[in-house]
Order: C-alpha cells, then structure tokens, then sequence
C-alpha cells in the first residue's frame, strides 16, 4: 500500500475508533451520488472518498480489487481497456459514484435478472468494523467457503455493519456483440413475454417495459445473437447502449417527473400491480418503478401480496424508506448490527431506525 | 452455561416427537456417527426425526431450555465433518423433510423442503425445460439443506455461481423456535442479506426447514473439449488465456497424470493416458453461440502448446469425458486403501508453484498425491492416498493436508473452496483469520445464537485453539489478546 492511502486507511480507522469511544454518530460518505437514497443520518461526516486506487488486477484471473473509494467510472474504464465489465451494471446517479458506494447501496442494473447483483460479484472486503477495527472477509478467490459470509452482508447494507476501505469482485469478459430489439406490447403482455424467453435458453441480458414498448437487450457472439433475433423478431433499436445506461442511471426522460420515485421488487412475472400512476418495468417485470398518489401502505401492501417489497427511492416521506420487517426479523437485524458496531454508530438509522 | 439437563431433555422429547422420531439404542445411532469425512466418527446423545415444521420449532426450543447442544444433518455427504455429532449434543436430520413443494416455471423459483436432494430438483422442474444449476459431486445424494449449510459448489460455478448465487428464499427456524423467512421471492428483499449470511454458515446460526432456488433454461446445446499438455504450468496458462480471451465456460477442469491415468483405467473416458495435464472445457448455450466460441478455445488451447484438442464427437462421448472427471475420486480411491480429499482454492497463477511445491512434499512425505483442479475458479482438491491401517500414516496425512491449506492462504488463496470448515479444517482457519476476525464470527454467531448450542466446536475456532495451534495471526508484531493464555 502507498503511504497516502496508508494514512488515509490510519486516519479513517482513528477517525472510527475515536467515534467509538465517544458514543458519536458517524454518516460515511463516498461520492455523494446515491445521498437521497435510504434514511437521512445525523452524524459527522466520514469520507471514504479519498481512499482511492486498483489494489489488484489480473484480467484471466477474471477478479478485480480496489479501495472502497475508488470511483466506478476508472474501474469501468480499466476494465472494458481488456474487454471485461462489472457484469451487475451498477447504476451511478452521478459522476462521483464509488466501489464502496455501489456495494453498500446493493443496487444493480438492466443485467440483473441474467448476470446476478452485486452481491452476487462481491468476493472479498476489507471493513472497519463500528469499534474501528479493520477487518478482512472473503477473498480475491471465486469459492471460498471459510467463515460465515461476512463480505456480501455488506451488499446492501447501507454502511450501517462497517465501512467499507476494500473490495474484491469477480468480474467477467464483455459479451462479443449486443443488439436491442423493440415490440409493441401492454405491460401485461411485455411480462407475459418475458417470463415465457427467460425460460428458453436465449442470450437474454435486459429487458424493460414503457410507453407499450418492450426493450429487449441480447448479448453474445455475433451468431448466436442472429439465431435468437431469428427466433423473436421485433424492431432493431440503434442506439441500445445509450438506452441502457440512461435506464441504470435514471437519466431517461421517465425519471425527470420530479415527484416522488417508487420501487416496487416482485417476482418478474407478477402480473400489472392494481395500483394508479405511471410506470416502467426493469428486470423482465421483477423491478417496477412507479410514481402514484396511493398511500405508502396500498403500495407497500400491493408489493407484498404479489410476494415482493416496495421503496421510497427518491422522495416522499424520508422516514418511512423501506418496506417494514417482521418483529422477530428485525429485533434479529438488530442484533447483527450490535454484533458489528455495539456503539450504533455508523450511519444509524440509514436503513431502518435501530439499524 | 448451566449444564445441560438430558435426562429432563430426553422425557420431553419423547413427548414432542411422534413414535420412532426419537432415536434412542446404540445400533439406532450407529449409522449416524459420522458424515462423508468418515475419519472422524462419534455417536450422538440422541437422534432426533422430526416431521413438521412445528415439530423442529419445538425440538429446538426443548434444546434451548434444557441447554443441549444441536447438529442438524442433511444427507450426510459432507466432506468436513460438519454434521460430526456430539455426544452430549442431538442430532437433528432432516431427513424426512423430502417434499418438493412448489414449483414456479413462470418465476423460474422451486421451494422445496431441505431434505430433497439436489438432483431431485432438476429431475422435477426438467419437464419445464428447466434445471438447477449446482451440482456438487455428490449431487444424486447430498441434500439442499446441506448444500445452503456448506455454500456447495460443483463443476459449473465459474458461470453458474455457487449455491448462495442460486437460493432465493431461507425458512429458518432459530434457537429461540422462531420461524423466520430470509430472502424473497423477488430478486432482492429488504433489509440485511441474511440469506447470503445463512449460505454455508454449516448449522451454526439456525435450522433450515425450507429453501427456494432459482432455476435456469436447460441450454440447447453443450460441447466440451479436452487438450493434453506435456506440462501443468503450460495447461494453467492454457486456461488463463481461454478466459482472458473473452471466453466463459461452463466447465473448466483439469486434471494431473496421476489422476487422469487413474480415470482412464477405471471409466475408459477415452483420455490420452500420457498427458502431464488434461484440461476439459465445456461450452454450453445456443448451438450457434457455442459453435462460434468452440473454434476460439480450440485456437487458444493449440496456441498455447497443447499436444492433443479433441472435442466429444458425440452426445455419448461427451457423457464419458465427463464421466472420467467425475469418477476422478473413486478412480483415484483404487490406488490406494484410503484418500484424504483437500479443498483450497487459489488464485490460478500460483498453479504451477502449489503444484511444485505439492509434489515435493508428497516425496518428503512418502505419500502420493493425485491433483483435480476446478481449473475455471482456482479450486484445488489434492487427493493424499494412504493407509489407514499403517500406524501413523493418517496423522502423517493430515499434516501433509494441513500444510497444504496454509500454502494456498499464504498464495492470497483460501483453506476451503467448497467443502466446508467443519471439524476438519478448523485449526487451519487460525492460519487465515486473525483473531480480530475471529472474534467478529463468534459475535455475529451470537447475534443468533447466544447460548452457543447451534452445532458448537466447528466452522469457527476459539482464540484459545487458535493459540495452542501455534498458528494465531499475530498483526503488526502486537499479540492479539495478551490475557489468552498460552500452551
């Protein structure tokens, strides 16, 4: 390790350890681009931002490591430079998106459903745990079964079990050729259609329902990509990649409504949710956006029955964010995170209130 | 703890479970002494078969009131003793947990009880088009119960993923006999990751009594090409290059000449008996895609020096090639009275210096040493033959097999890819934690299970075993835990 990063590691790990002994709150930031997201954080500000820099990277050992703060972009970058990609098509929401960010933010994009989420790609970290001890789980190898699991547990979890100052994931070869094709189809149908080619084998990588149109993305060789276009006809789409992106970064012309943002997770092929408003499909049907004036608890009831769970993602009462656990899971929740930072101290209540 | 009250225990779960639930006698116990790692044996206290869900939620809460200690068994496949039983502790098998409850073509989602075997799953949803893509070795007998305890992986996981890529959805009852769902049948749930938490957590944090996985489309087409080198270090480059190329198999093996004469001799796979390493690569998908991407691997394999490149000429020929690497541990158990299978992974560039280094041992050692190689995801099983019956050759083995693990964790690697810590390898998890991590599990272990009952003594060592082992991390030259005592 270089001695800046070296101190920037000594400084954070102080930084933690002394909020400990103080009982102080701390709100861990990264880049800044995924701040709406969760429950607001009172605390002092932790900035992983700097702790920066590619730890470890052998593209045939298709594994990549970096520190917590390096930003998306370099390593998307470094990346697609030997015809590899973050298979889980992190969304960035902005220019500073980071490594650790996405971890901790477990959201994926378009390639979900068929390629796995983050959690999926994360091998290793390195974390300070709440009392600011640094801490390795999981590796830079693809099976590891040592310990408990400890690295994807941080998928997700909103920097509330440790910060995150490393990440190792596994990352995979860029497809040879994608094309995107576009049908006229309802919602319903556009998730009938879905579910009926997830369950063939076809190099399905993305498909997205709006406006009566269904995007469909494949991926692969240039041959097996014309054996699947022959199979399902429908309209070529030129500019796929800019689609695509603008969907996984919320930059299409749907997300500028300026009102507040649903995200409904269901079973994909859970028919159109009876709930009023304007909608988009991600994720063959199994990520629903959604911008409605039902009331919080129709929506999240909605999701629910159809076996999912519904968020406020932008807006909207910034106290009620996630779709409420059962007592007994989140008095365990709880208690996991005491297991991880016994003072409460890192980004309490970011993701519900005792987490 | 307070002591653990068996006599009170016994009565009151006779009462719980139905006739015959509750096995008592010797020879009842007997087939239970131990799993698929049959060095280790020990009889349980008690047998426990419960039938309902209601019925383990009762067992547990029993346990915890009257302090016994629990080991849940599955099929009792495990290579690393996980379900090794306790004599003062129940043995608690879900054997008769065998029902496939749902299946759900549109979803691609089968929710079965922990008891149905692996196989089992994909036999169901086959009808469907459908399979489940994990296929440990042991896939026409292990359990998914014990697949989800151990993370179980297979021949498939460079493109397929482990077990805890392929779970959906955890029922799990904790030691307080709450039934808990972890996970969903969305793509994602809200909250902590606990599924991902409960994948090889080997019994330590609850009892699962129903797990849904994913399914995936049978491919349409699958082709697998074996090359032969006349040098392993040449075949590991081999692999890196069809990788680095672009290329993600479904399979990627390799096997040394020990194992690869052994295969050949007991399967007739068709394999070319000189070879210093044999390397199968199998593509599936569209027969257009896995057309294109055969010509590429066959280009990069005879780039990089293979002697011999032959695809299956046929559905049977590929069946046998692949038989022969399946077969590759009772074909390798044929050479010698018994075999002591390891499990580290590392990252595939230290291959041709583990090897080296593994082969210069098995001469220190007097022990033979045939090598499979789950070549595509750095996991290495190094099979050490021996003789039980010889005084001092098992303890001579498992020294042997000990610093091998330590040679894969000192390559950046890890002491078990697949099969689980258990009683096995739980000395050599001081050699790949510190005691800071150490201390994190027993924390996060009893966040679910305070009083320590849920399977104690494996997976996660005490600092004080880690100290009499000699191998406790020391970081920055500071001893962790100067109030240890030392042996």
């Amino acid at each position: 390790m270089n001695e800046a990063a070296h101190d920037k590691l000594d400084s954070l790990r102080d930084q933690v350890a002394q909020a400990f002994e103080a009982r102080r709150p701390l709100a861990v930031t990264g880049g800044g681009s995924k701040a709406f997201y969760g429950r607001p954080v009172e605390g002092e500000p932790l900035a992983v931002t700097g702790h920066r820099g590619i730890l470890d990277y052998e593209p045939s050992e298709l594994v990549l490591s970096a520190r917590a703060g390096t930003p998306l972009a370099d390593i998307e970058a470094l990346l697609a430079g030997h015809g590899q990609m973050l298979a889980f098509e992190p969304p960035h929401f902005g220019p500073g998106a980071t490594l650790g960010g996405a971890v901790a933010c477990g959201l994926s994009g378009p390639r979900r459903p068929w390629a796995g989420a983050v959690r999926d790609f994360v091998l290793g970290v390195s974390i300070l745990n709440g009392r600011g001890e640094p801490l390795s789980f999981g590796g830079r190898v693809m099976k590891n079964v040592a310990g408990y699991d400890l690295s994807r547990l941080m998928a997700g979890a909103l920097g509330t079990l440790g910060v995150l100052t490393a990440v190792s994931v596994k990352v995979l070869p860029r497809p040879e050729t994608e094309a995107t094709l576009v049908f006229e189809r309802d919602a319903a149908a556009a998730i009938e259609a879905c579910a009926r080619w997830s369950a063939r084998p076809l190099p399905l990588s993305a498909a997205c329902h709006h406006a009566g149109r269904l995007y469909l993305r494949l991926s692969g060789s240039e041959r097996g990509i014309r054996g699947a276009r022959e199979q399902l006809g429908g309209e070529a789409l030129n500019d796929g990649d800019a689609f695509w992106t603008s969907l996984r970064d919320h930059r299409h012309p749907f997300f500028d409504a300026g009102r507040p943002l649903w995200r409904l997770s269901v079973p994909p092929a859970s028919p159109p949710l009876a709930l009023a408003g304007d909608g988009l499909l991600d994720w063959g049907g199994g990520q629903r956006w959604l911008y409605t004036d039902a009331p919080a608890e129709q929506v999240r009831e909605a999701a629910r029955a159809a076996g999912g769970h519904a968020t406020r993602f932008r807006g909207g009462d910034r106290g009620d964010v996630f779709q409420p656990l059962p007592a007994p899971l989140l008095a365990l929740q709880r208690r996991l995170k005491q297991a991880l930072d016994p003072a409460g101290i890192l980004n309490p209540g970011r993701l519900y209130e005792g987490l | 703890m307070p002591a653990a009250d068996l006599r009170a225990c016994d009565a009151a779960l006779r009462r719980l479970l139905p006739a015959g639930g509750l096995l008592r006698e010797e020879a009842e116990l007997r087939p239970y002494e131990c799993d698929g790692l049959s060095a280790y044996r020990r009889l349980p206290w008690r047998v426990a078969l419960p039938e309902t869900v209601e019925q383990v939620q009762a067992v547990v809460r029993c346990c915890r009131d009257h302090g016994v200690p629990v080991v849940a068994r599955g099929a009792g496949t495990g290579l690393s003793g996980g379900a090794l039983p306790l004599e003062d502790g129940l043995l608690l098998s879900l054997a008769k947990f065998n029902r496939i409850l749902a299946i759900d073509p549109d979803n691609r989602l089968a929710t079965v009880e922990p008891g149905v075997r692996n196989l089992a799953v994909s036999e169901a949803v086959a009808g469907h088009g459908l399979y489940y893509a994990p296929d440990p070795s042991s896939q026409i007998a292990c359990s998914i119960g014990g697949n989800v305890a151990e993370n179980a992986g297979g021949v498939h996981c460079l493109k397929y993923g482990l077990t805890v890529n392929n779970v959906a959805a955890l029922k799990l009852v904790t030691l307080d006999g709450e039934l808990l769902t972890l996970g969903g049948r969305a793509l994602d749930a809200p909250g902590y990751d606990l599924a991902a938490l409960l994948n090889g957590s080997e019994g330590l944090l609850g009892i699962l009594v129903e797990v849904t996985v994913r399914l995936l489309p049978v491919p349409d087409y699958a082709q697998v090409v074996i090359a032969a080198f006349d040098d392993v270090q040449q075949a590991g480059d081999a692999v890196a290059a069809v990788l680095a190329a672009g290329i993600l198999p479904a399979g990627l093996e390799m096997m040394d000449t020990l194992a690869t004469r052994a295969a050949e001799d007991f399967v007739h796979a068709g394999y070319p008996a000189d070879a210093a390493a044999l390397v199968l690569c199998e593509l599936d998908g569209s027969r257009a895609e896995v057309e294109a991407q055969l010509e590429r691997v066959e280009a990069v394999l005879r780039e990089r020096g293979a002697t011999t490149v032959r695809r299956a000429r046929d559905e049977a020929d590929r069946l046998r090639l692949w038989a022969g690497r399946k077969a590759a541990f009772p074909a390798v158990g044929r050479l010698a009275p018994d075999y002591y299978c390891m499990d580290g992974t590392i990252p595939r560039h230290h291959l041709g210096r583990v090897l080296a280094t593994i082969a210069r041992w098995s001469e220190e050692y007097g022990l033979p040493v045939a090598n499979v190689f789950h070549a595509g995801d750095g996991n290495l099983h190094p099979l050490i033959l021996y003789d039980a019956n010889q005084p001092g050759e098992l303890e001579r083995t498992e020294a042997f097999g000990a610093r091998i693990l330590e040679l894969c964790v000192a390559c950046g690697g890890t002491i078990t890819g697949e099969h689980g810590v258990g009683v096995e390898k739980i000395d050599q998890m001081c050699a790949q934690f510190g005691a800071a991590e150490l201390e994190q599990f027993h924390a996060v272990k009893r966040a679910f299970d305070p009083q320590g009952l849920l399977n104690p003594g494996k997976a996660v060592p005490t600092l004080a075993r880690c100290a009499e082992y000699g191998r406790l991390h020391v970081h920055g030259g500071r001893l962790p835990h100067p109030e240890l005592e030392r042996f």
